[in-house]
């Protein structure tokens, strides 16, 4: 009996504990915003952390859409053939990369590099007292150290996921029209012809950008939040990885469900 | 006409989420004199340099740093507190994706419109008064803990502050090192015409540097005086404390059962 | 890292980001059409716009010359209301007709468009009077059905 009366009150201490923090990130959230002045006035700060969070993820990214390009043109393939619709493949990789795969796979891709690496950086920070020190030297650390990252990771994701996809799409072709032997006109008008640029590019870029705001939130709320000593930064990082995730698929179902079931609704 | 004094605590008590660290606290620290708050791990003695530092607040009673009670700022206020304020963290905490230069610059390039060449002279300059002119292109991971604590210093003078605070300035320091430290100390202080608060536990290198010594234990002020005084001091605290006793005031033993009872001895009748 | 190698890698990464973008709309998307072309929109009333969408191409003798803006119903005359946004480059004569047509056997419905002979052609915000309600396959079903029994009944009355 003991046993579930404590176990209850765990449950009960850890939802408040999560409603508490998740308030407090918010309250974060809205201060990195009013004090983003200081990244956008010396933007070489936002340009290192664009070289950090975008430029050094492009290989995993370009490597990873190829990959996946090619995979779905090669299951495409498999499935569409068999009801001789196999002109198709181009729609759907196109349709399945911009509007889906793009966004969501970059961004759980950032996530665990660029938003794990942010959340390290940040956390150390704290653990060394250098964040201290910039606030004894009446310098805002979140200013100066927090608002670049974050602002350097939303404008470095859009991009990633639009290479991402268009990786991809070259990486159907390759294997589509270049392997498999899909006629190439075919491919691309069929594609071009289905393909909305207001509906399924622009939703997709919206996307990516909401991924973006969501994966960079966490991972600097987290290093920032860290206990500092390496257990809690090792653990600050673990969890920005999972909660990103997370928050990547939660938010692509309400999106989606926002963005393109609307034309049903009509 | 009385040296105003630079630091004035009153009455202060500080409580951690309900646990108390400090009761009822009453210090005061002289202008240009170097002043040393000295005591075991965990007496409240870097607690208390946070709160003249005004990273914390009193609970209780008063801090009054350089003629501003610390509990009435308000953020600019705080900040504008801070820059007369120089501070050295107990391993340096130098900003490591920056370089020495860059770190010892980086109060004047966020604070001050200097001029490029003027910051260059005047980083140079603080990099000579610490002895490390020479190594402004090196990296922080690259230098000795020694040599980082003297560019942490050398950041921390870099606006000329009025009041500098050092937290445990003498850990983890080869003896030569220690010498730099404690040379540059009393040094910096006297040619900056500062003040100087030292929180250390330190005794050997500390009672020749400083003039003026507060002793705390579990939160209070237990002793105070110059060194002199303290060395012969009759408190039984500061005794054991200068000359490194085992046992005294603070026991040697953590509090325990009977030591028979705990190996199974006492039946023995 | 110095300033001038990260702002270059920067560069490049923004410069390859957008062109990824502007590959995906241009060469991916239908950008390149009916983007900045000027347009002028028609009505076309239909008793039934079958699986008709909204941005349903409007084709005139196959070609592509605009698209379905809105469909609407008509609580007046209860008909379905479509307003086609068609090039401006292509003029329609006022009596053109418009037909619900299915692009391949099980394919998306589009807007047929098909010229008539009149001098005056279609104006911004003119309707047109003729149209062709989509093919509703229970109708037709239904259609057939009914034939057959008239058939049947016409063989056994009419003997």
């Amino acid at each position: 009996m003991n046993a579930i009366a404590s176990a209850l009150a765990r449950l009960g201490a850890a939802v408040t504990a999560g409603v508490w923090r998740l308030g407090y990130a918010t309250r974060f959230f809205g201060y990195l915003l009013l004090h983003s002045g200081t990244a956008f006035r010396r933007f070489h700060l936002t340009m290192r952390e664009i070289y950090f969070a975008g430029v050094l993820s492009l290989i995993i990214i370009l490597v990873s859409g190829l990959f996946v390009g090619m995979v779905l043109a090669l299951q495409g393939y498999e499935t569409l053939q068999r009801y001789g619709s196999s002109e198709a493949l181009g729609i759907l990789v196109a349709l399945s990369l911009v509007r889906e795969l793009g966004p969501v796979v970059a961004g759980l891709l950032f996530a665990s590099r660029a938003g794990s690496a942010i959340t390290a950086e940040i956390g150390l920070m704290k653990a060394t007292e250098q964040l201290s020190a910039m606030e004894m030297m009446a310098v805002d650390p979140v200013a100066r150290v927090v608002a670049p990252r974050f602002w350097g990771g939303v404008i470095s994701m859009p991009l990633l996921a639009a290479l991402f996809s268009a990786m991809g799409i070259f990486g159907g072709y390759l294997v589509g029209v270049v392997l498999i032997g899909v006629d190439e006109g075919a491919f691309w008008s069929q594609m071009q012809a289905a393909v909305d640029v207001r509906n399924d590019i622009l939703n997709g870029v919206i996307k990516s950008v909401v991924f973006g705001v969501a994966v960079t939130l966490i991972a600097v709320f987290e290093g920032y939040d860290a206990p500092p000593t390496a257990e809690g930064v090792s653990g600050a990082t673990t969890r920005t990885v999972v909660t990103s995730s997370l928050a990547i698929l939660a938010l692509d179902f309400v999106l989606t469900a926002l963005m393109f079931t609307g034309g049903n609704a009509k | 006409m009385p040296d105003p004094a630079v630091a004035e605590i009153q009455d202060l008590s500080f409580a951690y989420n309900r646990q108390p660290v400090l009761h009822r606290i009453r210090l005061s620290i002289p202008q240009g004199k170097v002043v040393a708050v000295m005591g075991q791990s965990g007496c409240g003695k870097t607690t208390l340099l946070r709160i003249i530092a005004a990273a914390l607040l009193p609970s209780h009673g008063s801090a009054r740093v350089l003629g501003q009670d610390t509990r009435v700022l308000d953020r600019d206020g705080l900040y504008a507190l801070r820059r007369r304020l120089g501070m050295l963290f107990q391993f340096g905490a130098l900003f490591t994706d920056m370089t020495v230069y860059e770190n010892v610059a980086f109060q004047m390039r966020e604070h001050t419109a200097l001029p490029e060449d003027t910051i260059r002279d005047l980083v140079l300059m603080k990099l000579e008064a610490v002895g490390l002119r020479g190594a402004t292109e090196r990296m922080p991971g690259e230098l000795s803990g020694g040599m980082a604590r003297r560019v942490a210093l050398a950041r921390a003078i870099a606006l000329d502050p009025e009041l500098i605070l050092y937290d445990e300035p003498f850990t983890g320091l080869d003896p030569i090192a220690l010498g730099v430290i404690a040379r540059l100390v009393r040094q910096l202080n006297d040619s900056l015409g500062a003040t100087s608060i030292i929180v250390t536990h330190d005794v050997a290198e500390t009672l020749p540097l400083v003039d003026y010594v507060y002793f705390m234990a579990d939160g209070r002020v237990v002793a105070e005086g110059t060194p002199a005084d303290v060395r012969r001091s009759g408190v039984a605290f500061v005794e054991q404390f200068v000359n490194g006793r085992i046992d005294g005031p603070v026991p040697f033993h953590y509090p325990a059962a009977g030591y028979a009872a705990d190996l199974g001895l006492a039946q023995a009748a | 890292m110095n300033r001038s190698t990260i702002d270059l890698w920067v560069g490049i990464f923004v410069a390859i980001g957008l062109g990824a973008l502007l590959f995906l709309a241009l060469k991916v998307g239908n950008l390149a059409s009916f983007s900045t072309a000027q347009t002028y929109q028609v009505h076309a009333k239909f008793s039934n716009i079958g699986g008709l969408k909204v941005r349903a191409p409007v084709k005139s003798a196959g070609v592509v010359v605009g698209r379905v803006a809105e469909i609407r119903f008509d609580n007046e005359s209860f008909e379905a209301v479509a307003t086609m946004t068609l090039d401006a480059g292509y003029k329609f004569p006022r009596d053109s007709s418009a037909k619900i047509l299915t692009s391949g056997l099980l394919g998306e419905q589009y807007v047929g468009l098909e010229a008539g002979g009149n001098p005056e052609m279609l104006k911004d915000g003119d309707r047109l009077r003729l149209t062709q309600s989509a093919v509703v396959l229970e109708n037709l079903i239904s259609q057939f059905l009914f034939s057959k029994a008239a058939e049947g009944g016409e063989a056994k009355g009419g003997k």
